[in-house]
């Protein structure tokens, strides 16, 4: 795989469509364990970022990445803007100066938006969010990487989810009573992720 | 010196200003500064309030930075990082209480660790 700054562009869009078409879903799963604003609050981040990107020109991969991450960081709100913003401005840095992309260096730079979404939310893999769905997708990014691994990886975890129970973000606050619920931070990650895979696809 | 600037951030623009009617009773010639609600003035916090709300309320002493629930500890965060400054520091403090004793200590003329201290401790002993 093989990711340039118009991938980029593509990806964020598919996410956008995504995050517009199933904003009610997300946001009655967050009603059910959150505050219920995270359907809205991805779906304007995230229009926000099209906006901002479609048909801007951009060096390389990582300008890009970069206008994704301040805009999610600034328009987004709730928790899942300071930690989306995170992880873009990490994926951003690390791929900062190439040109073209591959998978070996989008993982590691996927790993570092990982480290740094931990580091923001203050979270560990088994807490009920996004890190959850990230941490085995990253693992997906080998040499025999192939789009269909990536989605499955990706709705398997998600639904994971559903059986935890919540010990960070404001499901905590829930205790017991956030399970059997999906975390919805999860899913909008799970959004991300299929639109990633179907941008690859479409590029081969 | 001047006294230890103070932001307060809550998800609603409602808690922080009744909070700062609070202290102006019992010190109102520090500078407290809110960063209440989003751009939108709803529900939630805004990376761009805190930042201004900390630029209004810097001094040579610093700011003591108190939130209240989640999201606003990250966006404190984010603002921190992205500020000129580096006198800075986000309290580990109930809200009210917090504010309140960290305010009383500002007024006192004491540095930014003595006034984060001190609101730390607010609900202990």
């Amino acid at each position: 795989m093989e990711l340039h700054v118009q991938d980029v562009i593509t990806w964020m869009n598919k996410t956008n469509e995504r995050l517009q078409s199933n904003k009610e879903y997300l946001t009655s799963l967050d009603q059910a364990v959150g505050d219920g604003d995270h359907g809205i609050n991805m779906a304007r981040g995230f229009n926000e970022v099209v906006q901002k990107i479609d048909g801007a020109d951009y060096e390389t991969v990582s300008d890009a990445l970069k206008d994704v991450a301040m805009t999610l960081m600034s328009k987004v709100g709730g928790a899942a803007g300071p930690l989306y913003g995170t992880a873009f401005l990490k994926l951003s840095t690390s791929l900062k100066g190439k040109d073209s992309v591959d998978q070996e260096s989008f993982k590691s730079g996927l790993e570092e938006a990982l480290a740094g979404m931990k580091q923001r939310g203050k979270s560990d893999e088994g807490e009920k969010t996004l890190v959850d769905v990230w941490s085995p997708v990253i693992e997906t990014f080998t040499n025999s990487f192939n789009p269909e691994d990536l989605v499955q990886t990706a709705q398997t975890a998600m639904e994971k989810t559903k059986d935890m129970k919540a010990t960070k973000g404001r499901a905590s606050y829930l205790g017991d009573r956030s399970i059997g619920h999906l975390d919805p931070g999860s899913v909008s990650s799970f959004y991300l992720f299929e639109s990633l895979a179907e941008t690859v696809k479409g590029g081969e | 010196m001047k006294s230890v600037g103070i932001v307060l951030i809550s998800h609603s623009p409602k808690v922080v200003e009744g909070i700062k009617d609070i202290l102006n009773q019992v010190a109102n010639d520090v500078p407290v500064e809110l960063a209440g609600g989003t751009d939108q003035g709803g529900i939630g916090t805004s990376i761009e309030k805190i930042q201004s709300a900390i630029d209004r309320a810097h001094t040579d002493s610093g700011v003591l930075i108190i939130y209240d629930l989640g999201s606003a500890m990250m966006n404190a965060e984010v603002a921190v990082e992205m500020s000129e400054f580096d006198d800075i520091e986000i309290a580990n403090a109930p809200l009210l209480e917090g504010a309140y004793v960290a305010a009383v200590e500002s007024s006192m003329g004491k540095s930014l660790s003595e006034v984060q201290q001190a609101a730390e401790q607010a609900l202990i002993d």
